[in-house]
Order: C-alpha cells, then structure tokens, then sequence
C-alpha cells in the first residue's frame, strides 16, 4: 500500500528530529536556562521511563500505581553490579533492565488476573510492599535509609580480574572505558539510550502487536471473541515497561551511584502517571516532553524562594508585592509539589489528551481558520454582503 | 492468651479508623460511582480540625511574673491563653478538651469541605473513566496534603487526650487475668466506643430514614434510582458531604492516639482503599468488617513471635491480604459480584 | 451433516430454569434461526455456546470440540465467530484496523509477540481487510474512527470483523435489533451473501421479517425448551409455536 510506505518514512524522519533534537539538547535548552548536565540527564532518564510507562497505560490502558518499584529495583541492581561485577555502566544497566523485566513479570502475572481499579490497587499493593520491605527485612540488600552506596572496598570482580582495573585508593564512579559517566558524557549515554527506547517504542506502536495492545483499551470484550487471548499481550507490554522503568533506574545509579528506597514510593509513581498525561497518553512523543516538562518546572519552580519571589515583583507598590509574593510562595520551593498537584488535576480536568492533544487542536483550529481565509467565498459573510 | 487480647485490642482503634474512612469511601463509590483518591486527605483535614483549634484556643498574652525569676535573673514570662483569662476554669477546661470539642467544629468545616469538592469538582467526573477519577482525586489529594503542610509545617503535632482518658484501663482484671497483664490506653478505648457509635449513627442513618432509603437504593442500583424521578443531584452532593464529615470525625479523634502530619492522607488512604477492596467495594457491612479485620491482623503481625517468625510480616500484612482476596474472591469479603470488573 | 450439536443443555439461574433439556442440530451450510418470547432463553443459549456462560448439564459441541469450559479466544480459534446484541468493535480505531485485527488473529493465532513487524509491511492482511470492508459496503470510510459510524454501520462493520477470519459457524444476536427499515433490508442481504458463501449461521432474532427471508429451519424456544423445530413454512402453522406466542398468560 502507499499509504503505508508514507508512515514509515515520517516515522524515520520523526525518529531523526528527535534524535538530533535530543542530542542538541545542551544548546536547545540553553536559553530556557535548563542546558546543564544533571537536568539533561533527568530529561533523559524520565523520558524513558515515561516512555516505557506509556506502553502500558497508553496502549492497553491499564493504569499501574507501582512502576516505581522496577524503578528502583532497577537502580538497585545497576548499584550492586557497580559493587559486585564493574564500574563499566554496560553490564549495570543490561542487568537492571533484565532485573526490572522480571520483577515485573512476576508482578504482573499476578496484577493482571485483575483489570480496572483492581488491577490499579494490585499494583499499588506491590510497590508498597516492596518499598517497606526495602526499609525493613531487606535493609542487608537495600541498606535501608541511608540507600545502597559504592565503597572502596567492594570486589568489583570483573574490574579487577579481566580489565586489571584497580581504583586504588580513590571511591571510583561509572565509567565506559574510560569516559566518566557524569556531566555531559553522562547525558549523551542517557541520551543514547533515551534515542534507542524511543525506537523500540515506535516500532511496538507500529506492530501487529501494538494493534493488538491498542484494540485491548478499546475493547477487550470483542478482542477475546475475536480469537485472541489478551492476557499475554497485556502481560508483555507490562514486562516491556518494566524494562524500561528497569534501565531509568539503572541510569539514575549510572549517573549517581546511589540507590534509595524512596524511589520505589507511590507518591513516584503517581509522577510517571503524571509525565504520561500531561504529554499525551498513547502518542509517541508525549511522554518524554511531559516528562521535560515536569522536570523543568520542577527545577526551576524549586529555586525559586520568597526573596527571589521579592526581587522579580519589585517594581509593584509594596502592599500589592507582599500579596503577590505570598500567593505565589505557595506554589514554589518547597511548594513545588502543591503546584504538581493542582497541574496534575488541571491536565485531567481541561486536557485529558495531554499537550500533544493540545498542540492538535491548535494546528485543527489553524488550518481551519487558515482554510476559511483561503477560499472565503462560500463562507457566510459575503454572501450577506 | 493476655498477648492474643492485647494484639486484638491494639487492632481496635487502627481498625477503627480504618473503617470509618472505607465506609465514606465505599458509600462515595456505591452511590455516586466515583473512586474518591482524596479520601484520605479528608480524614487528615478533620484531624487538622483538632490541631487548630487547639492553637486558636491556646492563642496567648504574656505577662511577666513579679516573683518567679527565669535562669537569667529576668522576671519569667507567663503566657496565659486569652480564652483562660476571660473565662478562667471553662477556658482551662476548654483547652483540656480541644479534641473532642473539635468535633463540634469538624462538622460543619468537612460538611463545607466535602460539600465544595462534589460541587467543584466530583460532580464532573461522574461519567468519566475511573482512571481518571483516580488522577484527578489523587492531585487534589496532593494539593491538599500540601495546603496543610504549608499552613502547619512539615512534622507530626502531637495532640493530648483529655486528663481523663489519659490513663490505663486494665482490661485483664476485668476477665480475670493478672493486674496489669492486659493495659489499655483509655483513649484508645474511648476511639473505638466512638466509631462504633458514627458507625452505627451512620447505619441507622442510612437504615431508618428515607434519605438513608434513596442512598442504599442507589448503591444497589444507581440508573434504576437515577430513573425513578428522584433528584439524585442534591443527594449526592449530601451523601458526599456525610462521607466527609465521617472522614474527619475519624482523624480528629486519632489525633491523641498518633501526632498528625501531612502525609497522613496518602498513607490512610492506600491502606484504606485496600480495605474496601477487603471488604467489596460498594458494601457497607464489608467495609467494617474489614476495617477492624485488618486492623486486628496489623496488630498481631507486629508481634515479636509473628516478626521473629516471618520477618517483615508487619509491614505488608495489609498489602498481602488485599492481594489474596483480589485473586481468590475478587469482590471481596461481602462485595456483590462484578461490580468494578473490568 | 451436523456442526454444531446441543445436547441435553440444563442452565438454571437461582429459581429460574433458564434452559431445560435443550437439544439442537445445526446443519452445516445452513442458516438456523432460534425464535422465541421474550425471556425464552435464546441468549442464555448463545452464550453457552461461546464460553460466556456454563451449563450446569449437558454439551454443546462443534465440529466434533466441546465447547464447554473453552475460554472465548480458543471458540473462536476453532472457528466460531460471534456477532452481538449492540455491536461490539474497536470504536478508538479505523475501521480498517478494526477489521486487520481479526485477520492476524485468524493469521498468528491467539498470541504471537511480534512488536519487530510493521503493520504498515502487511499489505496481505491489510488486502483482506479492505476487500472485506468493499464487502460490506465500508470502504470508503477505511481510515475513519469506528466510534463515528451509525448503528447499522457498526453492524456491518461487526459482520466485516468476523466474516474476514472465514469463520466455520456465525452466530447472530439479533443482527437487525434498533434498525430502520432500508437497513435491516440492507443486512439481510448481506447476510444471504454470507449465506451462499456455505457459512453457516444461527440467527436469534425477534423481527420475523428476518427470520423467514433467511432461514434454512427455525427453532422455536420457549420458557426455557425447545417446542417446536421445522422449515420456516411448516413453522408458521404449528400449533404449540401459536400458542407460545399468543396464547396464555402473554394476553
């Protein structure tokens, strides 16, 4: 078909802007004052795991409350092959990306007896209960609340033996033969890997499988009375998505090599749920750019404090500053997430499609109006004239 | 045998609380369909109740002692609460009972509460997805955990009980066992007596009056009720209001049992949720019963026999439980069949 | 030669005796129709026959497989396409993709994990879908959202969905229930375009116009058995059938 050929080549050329956009991301986000290596980095790192959140919830529509488990899971285990194996982040992430594909397995495999809320509320039972044995019995695995740190004594097996590596005396951190994974060679490596998850992510859309994935939201009644058993379909775009919560996770100890129980709270799985809707559930860009979005709010609104609140309303009559700053105070600082909170609602009430929903209907409400000054012959007006 | 009394008697309270939200909860998602993520926000808001108005009565002047010096050789500052210097004993008394005197203002402020969030924003979320439902209530949730952190800080306030309940009862010697075997903080004695009693107010309510009728017609069967020409609208808007006054009433009496903060309407209301799934959702009786089931088998998975015996029980016994139930009997302990399948 | 046999089949609800020692043979290449009052339990027949329901007693079987116990997905794998009541489709998608998912399905089978293919590669499955979709008279609106389609379309879209898996036996719950008039005049002829193809059909329906311009046979089910079977002009005449319909407590 023709019509097919054409997809898959706005699909390549949307793979190529994004990817040159990503890796221009240090001088396009320069002037938004967000060009900085640890924020870059987190770009990356929630968009992939927004990313992989999307397979599931955006596709299928199950919506899991405890991704943050493979999350942190995944950066556990991309930390204990630090100790253990190497510094080198190939192995750490090759293994927590495994390791998050099997907890989400067997997660999943149970969570998915269930759908709707039920589905919601197993998952969210699971994250839980993972994160409070975290910060209790597997203390031994997780070390509790201080987080799963590197020391100068760990074996580093494969260093040691193979590469004939020795860090000496000095806490090593990651490294790619040679290339130490912070700054910005940590973000081209998370970069590299967000480019690659969005490639994965855009061929499942494609696929006969992603179909499928997209027919079970829409109607799972008739896909079952169509011949087709859901449940390993839902189960695979639940262990895909672990997989990539498992790399983010795995990333995040790439770039910092420590690993905290926090991660693995409810609280950052509602996040992952609200970078997915505030992009656009089930579009193929949405979520990495509601993942920025979140992010870059986060950063900025968090530095702000009520003296800087001051300075900036300084030019208004000083009883009107106070009031203004004080309004204002609540959503920054330490109130960044009062202002999480009131977008997440925002989103779900106004946009429940997301920005990407809203970019759509600019350019539908702009054509359209473009069309009508184009041929603005059998509009109404004249013909009153 | 004192040990398994004390375990069920230390669930009591917890369980109390727990039933008190999930009977909100469940009574919120039978009548009106909504899966209400901000549930748990309001048991912290009426808890919240408490702590402010302890600080408004506790508002001070002060004075400077003429006799009593401080470590410096300054006159000591006294402060005196105003409502004890207009009022003397009764302001003292008062202060003493700010807890339960806070009830008579978390009434009418979560009335208003739960009645602003079904007008404002609920009501607009009947037909829509229960995954957004979820979403919406659980930013609202958000927005209101941080509402509070902002006006009360960030850390647990603790409240006291009145002098009175502040005590021990000796439950043991009641039935027989050694003095001082079974000890039970009066308090938590005096929760337990109090949700039974907005438990049963809350059933009878629902039993004896023709409102009460509407709304269990309705969660029996919503569109039936919805056809029958009654005005659902305003009723909901009540019921929603009920399930919030019942919330708060629940977290202003647990104030003295466990400092307030913040977070309480997020940790209360998973643990809540998983309740009602407990119980089956949609189911009154379910929801009680669960909520003391659960909060009975909390209290004994912290004993050091169970701990030593399965580590980490304790912290997921809640978890564990609602998993079992919603992969061996899906609609709960007394939930009807089907209702929220798929 | 019979394709589907219903032997002995009991389904009782609480007090209600849904079904009662129901037995029936459809022929292969035939359209059965299955009549009856509201009540009859013709529904409750058909979802014993797709895995939706379980019979306390009896059998039902197909081309020599039980049903019985069979999950919807394996009926359907061995052959049994259904239509429903209110028609069932994928209304987020285009049509086209409503009728390709089927097609893989009847191609992969249940499940088959594939996210390295490219729907857009599979111009044979996408050829079925949109002849079919001619078929029915949907092909111009191919790349339109299902959710926008009237009520017969759907219907046609429903027919188009099981029709491209060339299912052995096609069940119908009341194909035309909620038209106007020139569509269920449109659907009949469809369906005796089905029906010369040699697929074969059982039909519940209400609407007698229906049944007698497709029917090879007809069974008339009533409070739960079968009264009466025969050839659509024998069936008109019978007393038992006139009396279910009529007679009695109805009046």
């Amino acid at each position: 078909m023709t019509a097919s050929k054409t997809t898959s080549s706005s699909d390549l050329i949307l793979l190529a802007c994004f990817a040159a956009a990503v890796m221009a991301g240090p001088v396009i986000l320069a002037p938004f004052g967000a060009g900085y290596p640890d924020l870059l980095q987190k770009f990356a790192i929630f968009g992939i795991f927004a990313i992989g959140f999307n397979i599931l919830f955006g596709l299928t529509g199950y919506l899991s409350f405890g991704h943050a488990a493979f999350l942190g899971a995944g950066s556990y285990t991309a930390v204990w092959t630090f100790k253990l194996f190497s510094m080198n982040p190939i192995p750490a992430i090759i293994m927590a990306t495994a390791f998050g594909g099997v907890f989400a397995l067997v997660i999943g495999f149970i969570s998915l007896r269930r759908s709707g809320i039920y589905f919601s509320i197993l998952t969210l039972a699971f994250a839980q209960m993972s994160y409070n044995l975290a910060y209790s019995v597997l203390t031994p695995i997780t070390n509790g609340e201080t987080g799963l740190q590197l020391v100068q004594t760990d074996p580093r097996w494969l260093d040691t033996t193979v590469f004939g590596r020795d860090y000496g005396s000095t806490l090593p951190s990651s490294d790619l033969f040679g290339i130490t994974m912070t700054g910005y060679s940590g973000f081209y490596f998370c970069a590299v890997m967000l480019i690659i998850c969005f490639y994965i992510s855009m061929r499942i859309f494609r696929s006969p499988f992603g179909l499928m994935l997209r027919a079970v939201k829409t109607n799972q009644n008739r896909l079952n009375y169509t011949g087709v058993n859901t449940r390993p379909y839902t189960l695979a775009a639940f262990v895909i998505s672990g997989m990539y919560a498992g790399l983010a996770g795995g990333l995040m100890a790439v770039t910092d090599p420590l690993a905290g129980a926090e991660r693995m709270q409810w609280t950052a799985s509602g996040e992952v749920v609200l970078m997915t809707i505030l992009g656009g559930t089930g579009t193929l860009l949405g979520p990495v750019i509601g993942a920025g979005a979140i992010k870059y709010f986060e950063n900025i609104f968090s530095a702000y404090n009520d003296t800087t609140l001051m300075n900036i309303f300084s030019f208004l009559p000083e009883g009107l500053q106070t009031g203004v700053v004080n309004i204002l105070g609540l959503f920054v600082g330490d109130g960044w997430h009062l202002t999480l909170g009131a977008l997440f609602m925002l989103i779900v009430i106004f946009l429940p499609g997301g920005l990407m929903e809203g970019v759509n209907r600019l350019v539908n409400w702009a054509t359209a109006r473009f069309k009508n000054k184009d041929d603005g012959a059998p509009t109404p007006e004249p013909a009153a004239s | 045998m004192d040990a398994i009394l004390l375990q069920i008697l230390n669930g009591l309270d917890k369980g109390g609380a727990y039933a008190l939200i999930a009977l909100g909860l469940t009574i919120i998602f039978g009548t009106l369909g909504v899966v209400n993520f901000a549930h748990g926000a309001l048991f912290m808001l009426g808890a919240f109740c408490a702590v402010a108005l302890k600080s408004l009565l506790q508002v001070s002047f002060v004075t400077e002692s003429a006799t009593q010096k401080d470590f410096l050789g300054n006159p000591l500052k006294i402060e005196t609460p105003y409502i004890e210097h207009w009022f003397g004993d009764f302001g003292s008394f008062l202060i003493e009972y700010s807890v339960p005197a806070a009830i008579l203002m978390a009434i009418p402020v979560m009335l208003l509460i739960g009645v602003t969030m079904e007008r404002g924003l609920i009501r607009f979320f009947y037909k829509r997805p229960h995954a957004e439902q979820i979403l919406v209530t659980f930013g609202l949730a958000i927005v209101l955990g941080e509402v509070v952190k902002k006006f009360f800080g960030a850390n647990p306030i603790p409240q006291s009980a009145p002098e009175l309940a502040r005590g021990m009862v000796d439950f043991g010697v009641m039935l027989g066992f050694d003095p001082g075997a079974v000890p039970y903080p009066t308090w938590r004695l005096v929760y337990f007596l109090f949700s039974l009693a907005v438990i049963g107010s809350v059933f009878a309510f629902l039993q004896f009056t023709t409102f009460g009728m509407v709304v269990r017609a309705g969660m029996a069967d919503r569109e039936t009720v919805g056809l029958l020409g009654i005005d659902i609208d305003r009723r909901f808007t009540i019921v929603f209001g009920i399930a919030a006054v019942v919330a708060g009433l629940a977290g202003v009496m647990y104030t003295p049992i466990q400092p307030p903060d913040y977070h309480w309407g997020m940790d209360f209301l998973v643990l809540s949720f998983v309740v009602v799934v407990v119980g089956g959702m949609g189911s009154l009786g379910g929801a009680v019963s669960a909520g003391f089931l659960l909060g009975i088998l909390q209290s004994f998975a912290s004993m050091n026999e169970v701990k030593s015996l399965l580590p980490g029980i304790d912290q997921i016994i809640i978890y564990l439980i609602a998993v079992i139930i919603l992969l061996v009997r899906p609609r709960g302990l007394m939930g009807r069949k089907g209702v929220m399948e798929s | 030669m019979s394709v589907l046999s219903v032997k002995n089949v009991n389904k009782r609800f609480g007090g209600l005796q849904a079904l009662n020692e129901v037995n029936l043979e459809v022929e292969e290449a035939t359209v059965h129709a299955i009549i009856g009052p509201n009540g009859a339990g013709k529904s409750t027949l058909l979802n014993c026959f797709v895995g939706r329901l379980m019979p306390d007693t009896g059998n039902v079987t197909f081309d020599g497989h039980s049903l019985l116990g069979l999950p919807p997905h394996e009926i359907n794998q061995i052959g049994v396409s259904r239509v429903f009541q209110t028609p069932e489709i994928f209304s987020d998608l285009t049509l086209l993709e409503n009728v390709m998912i089927p097609a893989f399905a009847q191609r992969d089978g249940a499940f088959q994990l594939n996210p390295w293919h490219s729907v857009s590669d599979e111009s044979e499955v996408s050829g079925e879908a949109m002849e079919m979709l001619r078929d029915v008279g949907l092909s111009d609106q191919a790349q339109d959202i299902a959710s926008q389609l009237s009520r017969g379309d759907k219907r046609r879209l429903e027919l188009a969905m099981c029709l491209v898996q060339k299912p052995k036996l096609l069940l119908l719950d009341e194909p035309t229930a909620g038209m106007a008039r020139a569509d269920t005049n449109n659907t009949i002829d469809l369906m005796k375009r089905i029906a010369e193809r040699g697929v074969t059909m059982v039909v519940i329906e209400h609407d007698m116009h229906v049944v007698f311009s497709l029917a090879d046979k007809i069974s008339v089910l009533a409070q739960g058995t079968v009264i009466a079977e025969d050839l659509p002009e024998k069936i008109k005449g019978n007393p038992k059938v006139q009396e279910a319909y009529l007679g009695g407590a109805h009046l």
